[in-house]
């Protein structure tokens, strides 16, 4: 069983988005993504200062068995990508949630997460595609 | 039996549905002078020893004295160990299989021959090798575009003269991926930075020494390029490097990606092919290069062992993301040079540079100081050199072929059409110096004909 914490939304993509205290938003792989991907052995983060728009690719995530794009869940600028992953990628199995945080994007407008999934709409989404499979 | 698994109505009902009569409108855009021609005058049912005799005959007409024509593909020396080693049945019969790792032999020489090529353009990894210089050059435009996150610009910059070959080809490759690619126009045959303004670019990509054979000012590139913020693309040939600054060292940064074809390096000019490419790049673009790369591991028992690595760019892991289809496609060809490099070692390298550069200099000292031909561009030349003879090239070169079976160049009008006077001259270390006068000679005599 996954972890799916209340406090961020979801994208059918997988990412999850949390509203930090300067109104950013951090943007991170879900608990469900990361158990998909497995081992990840490397992450592509995005520049600083980047424009993306919502649903734009922003990065990529690297197991050792698939690579998936990033989609940013929120259109804006990026304003901090975690370095910290380039020498330890693993903290995206390992802490999904916080320290495997990947970038924070300070949006254009912060109303678009309204479009966004939260917890109990996502575990749905999720075990419906695991029906799929 | 052949291998047609479509019945006659298979076609045509295939044809009709979508609004075709004959399979051969579906070729009508292939002009009609490129369209095979048949074989004519080979008698049916001859002998062995009769049909012989007639491809003998007709090859025969193909035979050709002295090279001088370089442009891209060059006649240099191959020592004989290189293709008897590598038309040994191990390196020459086996594709790359499909669990690479059975091959630790092909590993290896892959993974010498990344070595030799990241040591040579100063770059800090090279690849398994491209079909060749063209798509090398294509290939290394659509990497800088996955490079550059700075911008979203898709244009890029080809400064002074790149080989117009390898421009129609990565035109080709790139063009309907909405990049643009926008020549600079060149001052007496280089590029020169001027004030124009392109606006944001993504790349910019300078050949060193140039399609004219001239020398860029490669730092001062570098640097412009840096300051513009674009991926700096090198085409070179490897063979020069023996003597020219490697691009991972040009200006303050160097170069980011660089391209080129490795014909120089042990493969014969075979009427122009094939050939390979090679791509080098940083290691922190390496995740954008395309095509196959080979690293060195070591395996359960602790010993040393080849295996490919960062996979997840390629077709079998990042499917439609995948960075291109490109796999070890010209192995046999990376063997030979591999093998070449190998033998004649850098020492040897750098003799065929100095001994190419000199021979080419003597011929333009020699024909110069006739006065009846100048070097159509001022500045330093490697090993190539355009020379203005003042009336048609493409007539003397033809006279040349036809009477005295040489290759004089390369008239320059096939591709710049304000250069028809121009002949692009080479000299390779493999002319001797009854060759070069015989060429001074000839060519005086045919341009006062003209």
């Amino acid at each position: 069983m996954t972890s799916t914490p209340s406090d961020v939304k979801y994208t059918k993509t997988h990412e999850w988005a949390r509203v930090d205290q300067h109104q950013n938003v951090v943007v991170g792989i879900s608990d469900y993504a990361q158990d998909a991907l497995g081992d990840v052995v490397f992450v592509e983060l995005p520049e600083t200062g980047m424009e993306v728009t919502a649903t734009e690719e922003a990065g990529v995530v690297e197991s050792v068995k698939a690579a998936s794009d990033i989609y940013a869940p929120i259109g804006g600028v990026i304003v901090d990508a975690n370095k910290q992953l380039e020498s330890l990628p693993e903290l995206l199995n390992t802490d999904p949630y916080q320290d495997g945080w990947i970038f924070v994007i300070q949006p254009q407008d912060l109303s678009e997460l309204d479009e966004l999934l939260d917890a109990e709409t996502y575990v749905e989404f999720c075990e419906a595609q695991g029906d799929n499979h | 039996m052949p291998f047609i698994p479509h019945t006659r109505e298979d076609v045509s009902q295939m044809l009709s549905s979508i609004g075709v009569s004959h399979v051969e409108e579906l070729f009508s855009e292939i002009p009609n002078s490129i369209e095979r021609a048949d074989l004519f005058a080979i008698p049916l049912g001859i002998s062995e020893m009769e049909m012989l005799r007639v491809l003998s005959n007709r090859a025969r007409k193909d035979e050709l004295g002295a090279c001088f024509m370089g442009a891209g593909c060059y006649d240099h020396h191959i020592p004989a160990a290189v293709w008897d080693l590598a038309s040994r049945g191990e390196f020459l019969t086996p594709y790359t299989p499909y669990q690479a790792e059975a091959s630790q032999g092909t590993l290896q020489l892959l993974y010498e021959f990344q070595t030799m090529m990241s040591s040579l353009t100063g770059m800090d990894v090279a690849n398994a090798s491209v079909y060749d210089g063209g798509s090398g050059l294509a290939e290394a435009i659509l990497m800088a575009i996955r490079c550059n996150r700075n911008t979203k610009s898709k244009r890029v910059i080809v400064c002074g003269a790149v080989n117009p070959f390898y421009l129609k080809a990565a035109r080709t490759l790139v063009g309907s991926q909405g990049i643009e690619l926008v020549q600079c126009s060149h001052v007496d045959g280089r590029h020169s930075i001027g004030s124009e303004d392109f606006g944001e670019i993504a790349g910019v990509v300078v050949q060193q020494p140039n399609f004219f054979g001239l020398l860029e000012n490669v730092d001062e590139i570098s640097d412009w390029a840096a300051s513009k913020k674009a991926v700096l693309i090198a085409v070179v040939n490897p063979m020069t490097l023996a003597i020219l600054k490697p691009p991972g060292e040009w200006g303050e940064q160097g170069a980011d990606i660089c391209c080129g074809d490795g014909q120089p390096l042990g493969v014969p000019m075979a009427s122009g092919g094939p050939s390979f490419g090679f791509l080098c790049t940083r290691l922190k673009y390496v995740r954008q290069m395309p095509g196959r790369i080979v690293g060195k591991t070591t395996d359960m028992s602790g010993s040393p062992g080849y295996t490919l690595t960062l996979q997840a760019r390629e077709q079998h892991i990042r499917r439609a993301k995948a960075t291109s289809n490109i796999c070890t496609n010209q192995g046999l060809l990376v063997t030979a040079a591999t093998i070449y490099l190998s033998i004649v070692g850098l020492t040897g390298l750098q003799n065929v540079a100095s001994c190419s550069h000199a021979n080419t200099r003597y011929l333009v000292d020699k024909l110069c100081s006739a006065g009846a031909v100048e070097p159509t561009f001022g500045g330093s030349f490697f090993h190539e050199c355009a020379l203005n003879l003042r009336c048609d090239a493409q007539r003397v070169f033809d006279k040349m072929a036809m009477k005295h079976k040489v290759l004089a160049g390369f008239p320059l009008g096939q591709a710049f059409k304000d250069l028809e006077s121009s002949l692009l001259i080479c000299a390779t270390e493999k002319r001797n110096q009854e060759e070069l006068d015989f060429f001074c000679e000839t060519l005086l005599e045919a341009i006062g004909e003209t």
